[in-house]
């Protein structure tokens, strides 16, 4: 299977056989995630974030260190030559020139993909816009396939900014490879996912539903993921404040679960699940989050040719 | 409508363009898309909605004394991909092409997603769309994935 020298800029690019192999990589790495590896020793991975996200950029960082190679970064435009008037394209450029591959963060979509066009070495990317974040994509999946053993055949919620947020819209993607029983998608009428992610659905033949109420379906979930639903995208503020109480995950809305619903989130969380529920069988996003580092270690080595 | 009987609506050109089989109704874009506002001194006919046996109802724009671009003939594509370009010259048609949509459309319309790549000024990105349906037509960026549809790329091309 071909991961090297590849871009990876949407999760669909791969097949699910694709990523399972990925999964069994990632799983062999989970023993080395404390130690350092060799398999990269001689490589360089150029980190661009032109939009700031610490968690993302220190998984990168930690898992290139574990693999033996050495990384390069910037982060957020105000700090580097790209608010002083060079543009995307320099950049990668200049990147191109330095290191073995390049991640990418960016506000604006499809800069990944243009990133690729302009860059010689493989461009991951690590978030652009509001639809594609296909690493957290991996980890999300890899966190139901090593926690309930199988991807295929489950009931599935997505909750919340299901319009403009990129973990949701990645993973509603990633999810719909691996025939769901059922996917419900589950967001206030503003949110809900584009024409464009109904269209990919349609095409893929998935069973899915759109529902404001997650009080309704959520004693048939397997899985449920949460996303964050923001004020700002709400032009009435009033609006905002009548919906918000809906898409908060607490005890009270798990009393109707199942026994092994698994929750998920690819965090940072504010308040869209409330503490109380960290401590409950149903909370994965903590074993969620610690995948990073795995998953990234077991994709850069694949992608940077450390390992086959 | 036979030949005989369109030449009473329309008289011959002698050297120029027939647009022949344009969706009824969209002669007009058309004109928009060649620039032309008729303050250009040429000869121009207009024929809409009349009867034609491929399309029910269709449109006829001729055009005298210029032939088109393949850039101009791209543009048409998008909006009326039916049509028929007939290159006349001395009163006879010397070149007759179908329009074709092409699979890959590039560096003629917009992405209509504010917060595209392909809009930011500055970067060296020619908006790119790919055919997702031709009839009706429904494009699909390259860069960001958003969708464009008949009325946002007549919209456009005005
Ligand atoms: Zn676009």
């Amino acid at each position: 299977m071909g991961f090297k020298g590849r871009d990876v800029i949407a999760i669909t690019d791969f097949t699910p056989e694709e990523l399972l192999h990925l999964f069994n990589v990632a799983k062999t790495m989970e023993k080395y995630c404390r130690s350092r590896l060799e398999l990269l020793k001689d490589k360089i991975l150029a980190l661009a974030f032109f939009e700031p996200s610490t968690r993302t950029m220190f998984s990168f960082q930690t898992a290139m260190h574990r693999l033996g190679g050495s990384v390069i970064w910037f982060s957020s435009s105000e700090a580097t030559s790209i608010a002083k008037g060079e543009n995307l394209a320099d950049t990668i450029r200049m990147l191109s020139s330095y290191a073995d591959a390049i991640v990418i963060r960016h506000r604006f979509e499809g800069a990944a993909a243009f990133a690729a066009e302009i860059a010689d070495v493989p461009v991951i990317n690590a978030g652009d816009g509001s639809q594609h974040h296909p690493t957290q994509a991996m980890i999300d999946l890899y966190t139901i396939w090593r926690e309930r053993g199988r991807i295929e055949g489950l009931n599935v919620g997505v909750l919340g900014d299901l319009r403009y947020g990129r973990a949701a819209a990645s993973f509603i993607y990633a999810i719909s490879m691996f025939k769901p029983k059922k996917l419900y998608l589950i967001s206030p009428e503003l949110l809900k996912v584009r024409s464009e992610v109904r269209d990919y659905l349609e095409s893929k033949g998935v069973d899915y539903t759109e529902t404001t109420r997650l009080d309704e379906v959520i004693d048939e979930l397997d899985v449920l993921y949460v996303t964050r639903v923001q004020k700002e995208r709400f032009p009435d503020p009033a609006e905002y404040e009548k919906v918000k109480g809906s898409y908060r995950v607490d005890l009270k809305v798990l009393s109707k679960a199942k026994e092994d619903l698994m929750i998920l989130h690819p965090l940072p969380r504010v308040d869209e699940i409330a503490l109380e529920v960290d401590n409950t069988r149903y909370a994965y996003y903590f074993k969620q989050a610690s995948y990073g580092v795995p998953v990234r270690m077991a994709l850069l080595a694949l992608v940077m040719g450390g390992i086959e | 409508m036979s030949e005989t009987s369109r030449e009473l609506i329309v008289s011959k050109i002698r050297n120029g363009t027939v647009i022949d089989h344009i969706p009824a109704g969209t002669a007009l874009q058309v004109l928009n898309i060649l620039g032309i506002t008729g303050r250009e001194g040429y000869r121009v006919a207009l024929v809409m909605n009349v009867e034609s046996s491929k399309l029910g109802r269709k449109d006829i724009v001729k055009v005298e004394n210029r032939e088109l671009k393949p850039e101009e003939v791209n543009k048409i594509a998008l909006i009326a991909p039916t049509a028929t370009i007939n290159i006349i010259r001395d009163y006879r048609v010397v070149r007759k092409v179908k329009v074709k949509l092409q699979d890959v459309i590039e560096g003629i319309i917009k992405c209509p997603n504010p917060n595209c790549i392909s809009n930011l000024p500055r970067e060296p990105i020619k908006p790119k769309f790919r055919v997702v349906s031709r009839n009706p037509i429904k494009l699909k960026c390259v860069y960001c994935g958003r969708y464009i549809t008949g009325d946002d790329i007549a919209r456009q091309l005005h």
